[in-house]
């Protein structure tokens, strides 16, 4: 690693103010993808700005309709919390799939999304339950919060301070990991909100999206069958040593019926 | 995460498990009892990790350990007998109680 400054702020006006003064600071949550990137010299920030002794970043809120989760929340504490595992068990199941017990113990659900790593399980979430990411200085609906490779709506510097869930009538996440990472090579969450159905998809293309086509056929007849014949689109989808851009097509109908079919079978129903 | 981050607060290493000239912890007396280690390289992790597991879950399945202990790797032991020398060390810390 190459030398830098590290500032553990008490408040985010606090951080914000070391992100003005510095122009190269990043900002540090749970580290489990930038600490590694500067072990390899990928990235050189001359200052750390580390979010961890931030009290108002931390929490979960349940507000009736919605469910708040602060950006510090880590994967275990969501994966193991009551209120998720009650609320939104799809999101808890997800949580519990990522990674290993470490990443768990340390990755944010913050650092997650502001990352956008086009193989990382969150994103299906956000826009799958038609999440609302805060940050200091607005409100970002999921619809238009991914935006490419590693690449979100976010400003320079805007901090995420919590991300609120809209409860969902039932949903479902489906993946095909990676056997070694864990990582998603395609993940699929569907739900039902407000009687509408929404089928997002992360580890296929540049970053996370939703399906029109799923979504649609959905929509008339909520059954793995109705999926069945339909084929997504490869252009534009990753492909490397794990799976071609096709196989990850294949993948978006396998995974998307598999989510469906644990909703139908009443696994996926979330007021139960 | 950084050294620096764990300013202020407590750290248990696998020296701390069972003080030094005590006998050994249930769970390390386990792994020499299973053949749980060969060189011994990835022991540490392995014991500090299924000591949390079997703290949020007493008698973990087969399946639960080795999900639980991924990300640790070991060359030496093929897995088999580490799975067999947590749930033979959680055995016993539940009836130790």
């Amino acid at each position: 690693m190459y030398d830098f400054t590290y500032h553990r702020p008490n408040s985010v006006e606090e951080a914000k103010c070391i992100l003005m003064e510095n122009e190269d600071a990043k900002i540090l949550a749970g580290g489990m993808t930038l600490l590694p990137t500067m072990k390899l010299r990928l990235a050189s920030p001359t200052d750390l700005v580390d979010l961890s002794n931030i009290k108002t970043l931390y929490g979960l809120r349940d507000s009736g309709q919605f469910l708040d989760i602060a950006a510090m929340t880590t994967h275990a504490e969501i994966a193991g919390s009551d209120l998720v595992n009650k609320e939104i068990p799809a999101l808890a199941d997800l949580a519990r799939r990522i990674g290993d017990a470490q990443v768990r113990n340390r990755g944010t659900i913050g650092g997650s999304l502001s990352n956008s790593d086009p193989s990382a399980d969150y994103p299906a979430a956000v826009l799958g339950l038609d999440a609302v990411i805060k940050t200091d200085r607005r409100q970002i609906r999921s619809d238009e919060f991914y935006v490419n490779l590693f690449e979100t709506a976010l400003s320079t510097n805007e901090i995420v301070e919590s991300i609120q869930f809209r409860k969902p009538e039932s949903a479902a996440y489906a993946k095909f990991p990676n056997p070694a990472s864990r990582y998603a090579i395609v993940g699929v969450m569907v739900s039902e909100l407000d009687k509408n159905i929404r089928v997002a998809v992360t580890g296929a293309g540049p970053c996370a999206f939703r399906s029109a086509l799923l979504e649609a056929a959905l929509s008339e007849d909520m059954s793995p069958g109705a999926l069945d014949g339909l084929t997504i689109d490869a252009d534009d989808f990753n492909e490397d040593l794990f799976a071609s851009a096709e196989y990850r097509a294949h993948l978006v109908i396998a995974m998307a019926k598999r989510a469906v079919a644990e909703i139908v079978s009443g696994r996926g129903r979330d007021s139960g | 995460m950084l050294a620096i981050q764990a300013t202020g607060a407590d750290i248990m290493t696998i020296e701390g498990v069972a003080p030094e000239g005590a006998p050994l912890h249930p769970l390390q007396a386990a792994f020499r009892e299973h053949h749980g280690l060969q060189c011994g390289y990835c022991t540490p992790g392995m014991i500090m990790s299924a000591l949390d597991l079997i703290d949020q879950n007493p008698d973990p399945s087969d399946l639960e350990i080795r999900e639980w202990l991924e990300g640790n790797l070991c060359r030496c032991t093929g897995y088999d007998n580490i799975v067999t020398a947590v749930k033979a060390g959680a055995a016993t810390m539940r009836t130790d109680g």
